[in-house]
């Protein structure tokens, strides 16, 4: 089985119509994913190659059935359109979009959870999410993850996610769902969120977590993974010579105040139990090693 | 995005928040004529991006003329931690009976906005948060409720101010949470918040942030843009829009992604080598920005040998190969180069990259092995 998506989730991608969201919408339905619908307000009735635009979600979901919705709009419009899509009726909402101001991210968490309990964000500012030979939603190469299972992932950045998925696939080991929750500072879906869905999951049997410098989450991850996840568990974290003050790229990845040290994170998962890789190579190879005596 | 004390005063006080006249001066003689402006006594202050300004002897106390220009010569050109004083800020001095400090930042656990409260002001909150963490009253302000007057109370009076600044703390953390929230701040903190001798409560010191990313909603925000605390190198990859952080190594790094250029930096030190910088190119790695990240590094005068790793995704290996061989032609690179491709087509952009091999450019299979060689270059260079 996978999380969140499945060959059944139905699509609608905000920003069909821009030049990021043709490119991935196309190469998303390509892959198999069913991309229903695209919106746009000034060019509703028209399509993109085939797939129909309307001008709002609620529109979309009313005419095609689409349960997800996936944002490529720029970052200024990226609070209306995720409530936009809130309120069209989608349960699961991806943005992928980047340089979204942190004040926008922290209003419209908090709005969901408060109006629109049922519906699961994830990103601002991650690569999406793929569940491989069902469902790829967003900017992941579709060819690189191997389908199947046994093994979850779940990753705080992009190129390192794509960089688990090779490695695995190159030791012909498949992958349930890997969701990458992206490096804000207030990610629509957390690590406990992948956790705790992974470990419900009876197809994953090991959870990959990648985390970086910056915030608690990894720290909170380890928490939950002590009392609530029998799986195997293998992670590695980025940054663990960053220096302090500097953000490393994603807005989140900044040690302030000497908390969100790598150190302290790879500390706080081996307490939990879980294997710590120094780099993503061994990282991989350590799954390899829990894949094989499973 | 860093604010100077003034500007963060300027900020705060286009809110509402009462602080005390003062002026920017970038010479010793607009110092000495915004302190006869002001009126004496003045405080001298230095305005730079760091913590420590007054230990380092950086704010000062001038009575009249002769001092003010004493110590306007003496700050200006100081340098305090790395950061020189090419800024001041001449402030009418305060008569202080209380010192408080107050924040407001967003509070990544719980997703919501924490605001920090505390009758010991004056000091770093950091350090009170050992030594007597009951003495900083916190609320957690949910966004899209905002913060009420009622709250507001139950927060001063939780705090313990003293009895006479509470209409004025209520009425200034009101206008702070709005400043905080209206200017897309990261941080917005007052510390010292003071109760004067004459019963007024004001901000006697300003420490921002702003949000980078909501520069499109603030357009006069880009003047904080030319302060930041950059390098040269910093500096030069910031104006080519690149993902730069300057570190003091000799091995230069080239990666693209945030996680990847990280994972980079910190196996080049696994492996016994110094970084000399992160630098995240981005999902693809076209010629174009290949060209600058190589003209950024190559100006690092620490530089021994380069490390450009590389994940294909969407971006073919090919498509990579191509871009690395264009902007080698662009640009006359010093030191030696070791590249490391893998990902979607790599083979085939391996292939594209073989004829142009020597010891100059060097490619391995994996990102251990690519910077181990790139860390035996740099050490066979230094010696």
């Amino acid at each position: 089985m996978s999380i969140f998506v499945d060959e059944n989730t139905k699509v609608v991608y905000q920003g069909l119509t821009g030049s990021q969201g043709k490119y991935y919408g196309l190469l998303n339905r390509e892959y198999g994913t069913q991309v229903v619908a695209g919106t746009n307000p000034k060019k509703a009735g028209e399509d993109v190659e085939g797939i129909p635009i309307f001008a709002t979600v609620g529109d979309a979901v009313a005419a095609t059935g689409a349960n997800a919705s996936c944002v490529f709009i720029p970052a200024p419009g990226v609070k209306a359109a995720v409530m936009d899509a809130a309120e069209g009726g989608v349960k699961f909402i991806v943005v992928i979009t980047e340089g979204v101001p942190a004040h926008d991210e922290a209003w419209f968490y908090n709005r969901l959870k408060r109006d629109y309990p049922d519906v699961q964000l994830l990103g601002p500012n991650c690569p999406g999410i793929i569940s491989p030979g069902k469902c790829n939603i967003g900017i992941t190469a579709g060819h690189i993850a191997k389908p199947g299972g046994p093994v979850g992932i779940v990753s705080r950045s992009g190129t390192l996610t794509y960089q688990a998925l090779y490695e695995l696939q190159q030791k012909g080991i498949g992958v349930t769902t890997c969701v990458g929750i992206g490096g804000d500072p207030v990610p629509g879906t957390t690590f406990i969120d992948c956790l705790s869905r992974f470990q419900d999951d009876p197809e994953t049997e090991a959870i990959m977590m990648f985390g970086e410098i910056g915030g608690s989450a990894e720290e909170e991850a380890a928490e939950f993974i002590k009392a609530n996840v029998t799986k195997p568990v293998v992670s590695y974290i980025a940054g663990v010579t960053a220096p302090p003050g500097k953000k490393m790229g994603h807005a989140g990845a900044i040690i302030s105040g000497g908390k969100g040290t790598a150190d302290a994170k790879m500390e706080a998962l081996r307490d939990a139990g879980v294997s710590v890789g120094l780099n993503p190579t061994e990282a991989g190879e350590l799954m390899a090693g829990i894949v094989a005596g499973l | 995005m860093d604010l100077f004390e003034y500007q963060g005063k300027l900020f705060f006080s286009r809110y509402g928040i009462p602080i005390s006249p003062g002026e920017v001066a970038f010479t010793v003689d607009e110092a000495v004529a915004a302190a006869e402006k002001l009126g004496y006594p003045v405080v001298v202050k230095a305005q730079v991006l760091t913590g420590g300004r007054g230990k380092a002897g950086g704010v000062k106390l001038a009575s009249n003329v002769d001092e003010a220009r004493e110590h306007a010569t003496n700050i200006l050109g100081l340098d305090i931690k790395g950061h020189v004083v090419h800024r001041l800020w001449i402030e009418k001095a305060s008569d202080i009976e209380k010192e408080y400090y107050a924040s407001f930042t967003l509070d990544r656990a719980a997703k919501k906005h924490l605001g920090m409260l505390s009758a010991q002001g004056g000091v770093e909150i950091e350090e009170v948060a050992v030594t007597d963490p009951d003495a900083i009253a916190k609320i957690w302000v949910d966004p899209v409720d905002g913060l009420t007057e009622a709250v507001c109370r139950e927060w001063v009076a939780a705090a313990k101010l003293d009895p006479e600044a509470t209409e004025g703390a209520v009425d200034i953390l009101l206008k702070l949470y709005e400043a905080y929230v209206d200017g897309d701040a990261d941080l917005c903190e007052i510390n010292p918040l003071i109760l004067t001798t004459e019963g007024q409560v004001k901000a006697l010191d300003a420490k921002v942030t702003v949000d980078d990313n909501a520069v499109f909603r603030h357009p006069d925000y880009e003047e904080y843009d030319e302060i930041q605390h950059r390098d040269e190198r910093e500096a030069a990859a910031h104006e080519k829009g690149l993902q730069y952080v300057g570190l003091d190594g000799s091995v230069g790094i080239i990666a693209n992604g945030a996680g990847l250029a990280m994972s980079t930096v910190d196996i080049v030190s696994q492996v016994g080598g110094t970084p000399a910088n992160f630098l995240d190119i981005g999902g693809g790695a076209n010629a174009d920005v290949m060209a600058g990240a190589l003209e950024v590094i190559n100006n690092d005068p620490k530089v021994q040998s380069i490390f450009i790793n590389i994940f294909g995704g969407i971006t073919k290996g090919e498509e990579v190969a191509n871009g690395i061989i264009t902007a080698l032609g662009r640009v006359q690179i010093d030191a030696p180069i070791v590249i490391r491709l893998d990902g979607t087509n790599a083979e085939l952009g391996r292939e594209m990259l073989q004829p142009h091999l020597s010891d100059a450019l060097q490619m391995q299979p994996t990102m251990l092995e690519a910077a181990r060689t790139a860390v035996a270059l740099a050490e066979g260079a230094s010696k």
